[in-house]
């Protein structure tokens, strides 16, 4: 069970004088249950990426599958894949419509034609999978908070009971606080449901500390693709395309170039605390 | 006087239901008194909500004191003979740069304020060139702005309010939704304009690396400043930082984290240089 991108090319406006190869010859497995984080800057083909997980683009070369059928057959279902493949936007909040919490939530499944009480289950289950307490169920999505928003609107999706969840930037513009909230909240769930999370993330900080793979995309074609340590240890590369390393990365390089004797890998907080106490016989 | 000055500043805002009727009040600013010097580098956090843009938007006259007053230069905002002018003083700049860029050249939507105040247009061709050459953006003055990236986008924004000259921006979270690199460019754009040009600057951020360099710091909560000093006074407080939902940076963190190890470190560091030269000292000491 995954998905799986052979050969997947996207050019926008082919036939133009504007055409633009945003994917280039992409070739990934993504096997069931990963945490996964997806870099880059700005353009360099990471939304059209996971635009094409669920089908919402068509590559205008190569192929996808998922669970092992291509997606784009001609009898596949499709709708039934954007059931299990569940994207979340930027700024998720702004498509929050409903007058009440618990209605939006039962939107999506109420459209996949359950019955009113699996539907009503599913939207209660999600909401509390996103941690909202049950005095929020009613209120207008409206007088909620940025951070409750946008846990109502992850709730729409996982309601879906997707298989793959894939959140862009799910983070951007929430204070530091409801950043590590959201993503708690995600690895709790991953933990829980062994689900597969794809994190399109600015923040390398939260990256590091959240997911077990990182893929780099640069000019619509995979860069790095390895564990945070292996993919971060490339840090000079990471700057020629605009990214950078954790902050913490970079004090472990300069304190190993000042003679102490502490290893350079370290991502998180954690393991720089770690290497340090130990470098000074502490531990 | 300062350059900004707000005295006992309240915003309040009546909440209504879908009929219209009042549901409540909301005191999203409470008797906030700040005094701005010309030149300062400002930074304000705070949670979501905590009355950060809403204290902002007072400064050029976007919304109104329910109590209280706010200086911009001398002049009360309320005074609506010196709106232009607080406008034209006290520039904005917000989250979404393709919010904030009309024209379809980057020269062309740079001079659009200044064409709109009325000056000469070989002076404005004369600000487009400076404003544009203080963000580090003029080689792209031919470009269709939708052809740049984030960060050289929120670039040709503050150039568009530097082309009014200014004596003050507002940044409302510019980095929000750009990548290290448009974060970095957007950064150093805006440190420039404060030691070079000596703009005052009023940066408002999520991101606690962006504002080690203000020489002053006011943390809000609930439409209160919570806390106001140097960003090393500020950053000193940890636990009671994260109490107010925010956070410190990476470098101030692993040093605290240290400091409960036991490890013998000065409070309040703020970058890789300071913890680097501390702890070596350490080990070597």
């Amino acid at each position: 069970m995954s998905i799986i991108l052979d050969h997947v090319n996207y050019v926008y406006g082919g036939d133009t004088a504007l055409a633009v190869h945003a994917l280039k010859d992409i070739n990934l497995v993504i096997p069931d249950g990963q945490f996964i984080g997806l870099i880059g800057h700005t353009g360099s083909g990471k939304s059209t990426l996971v635009q094409h997980l669920n089908g919402l683009l068509r590559p205008t070369g190569g192929n996808i599958y998922y669970n092992g059928e291509d997606i784009h057959a001609a009898d596949y279902d499709k709708k039934k894949l954007r059931s299990k493949v569940g994207l979340v936007f930027q700024y998720p909040e702004h498509q929050l419509f409903e007058i009440d919490v618990f209605s939006d939530v039962c939107f999506g499944p109420k459209n996949l034609g359950l019955s009113r009480q699996e539907t009503e289950l599913r939207a209660y289950a999600a909401l509390k999978q996103v941690g909202l307490e049950d005095a929020y169920f009613y209120q207008s999505p409206f007088d909620l908070s940025g951070g409750q928003k946008r846990r109502v609107a992850i709730a729409g999706v996982l309601a879906m009971k997707p298989d793959v969840l894939v959140l862009d930037e799910p983070t951007a513009g929430l204070d530091p606080k409801g950043r590590d909230e959201i993503l708690d909240q995600i690895a709790k769930l991953k933990e829980e449901t062994g689900i597969t999370v794809i994190l399109v993330s600015h923040s390398m900080e939260d990256v590091a500390k959240y997911v077990e793979r990182i893929i780099v995309m640069n000019r619509g074609s995979v860069m790095y693709d390895g564990a945070p340590k292996e993919v971060f240890a490339h840090y000079r590369e990471l700057e020629q395309v605009g990214l950078a390393a954790p902050q913490v990365t970079y004090i472990m390089q300069a304190l190993h170039e000042s003679g102490m004797p502490v290893g350079t890998d370290a991502t998180t907080i954690r393991e720089a605390k770690g290497e340090i106490l130990k470098a000074l016989g502490k531990e | 006087m300062g350059i900004i000055r707000t005295d006992k500043l309240v915003f309040e805002y009546i909440r209504r239901d879908e009929e219209g009727n009042v549901e409540g009040i909301t005191r999203a600013v409470d008797e906030v008194d700040l005094d701005v010097k010309q030149g300062d580098f400002v930074a304000i956090l705070g949670h979501n909500g905590s009355g950060k843009s809403t204290l902002a938007k007072h400064i050029n006259a976007m919304l109104y004191p329910t109590e209280g007053a706010v200086w911009v230069d001398g002049m009360n905002t309320q005074d609506e003979k010196h709106l232009w002018d607080i406008r034209q003083e006290a520039g904005m700049v917000f989250q979404n740069p393709d919010n904030q860029i009309i024209g379809q050249v980057v020269e062309e939507d740079v001079g659009f304020g200044p064409e709109n105040m009325g000056v000469p247009t070989e002076e404005i061709w004369a600000r487009v060139e400076e404003s544009l050459k203080a963000v580090g953006m003029y080689e792209y003055r031919k470009y269709s702005p939708n052809k740049l990236s984030g960060g050289q986008k929120q670039r040709v924004s503050i150039a568009g309010v530097i082309a009014m000259h200014p004596k003050c921006i507002i940044l409302d979270e510019p980095t929000a939704m750009l990548d290290p690199n448009g974060r970095r460019e957007v950064v150093r754009a805006v440190r420039a304009l404060n030691d070079v040009e000596g703009i005052t600057i009023v940066l408002i951020t999520h991101y606690m690396e962006e504002i080690i360099h203000a020489n002053k710091v006011f943390v809000m909560d609930q439409g209160r400043v919570a806390m106001q000093g140097t960003p090393r006074e500020i950053f000193s407080q940890v636990e009671q930082l994260k109490e107010l939902r925010l956070d410190v940076p990476q470098a101030t963190l692993l040093a605290y984290e240290l400091q409960k190890s036991g490890v013998k470190l000065p409070d309040g560091i703020l970058t890789t240089e300071e913890l680097v030269q501390a702890l070596t000292q350490v080990y070597h000491g």
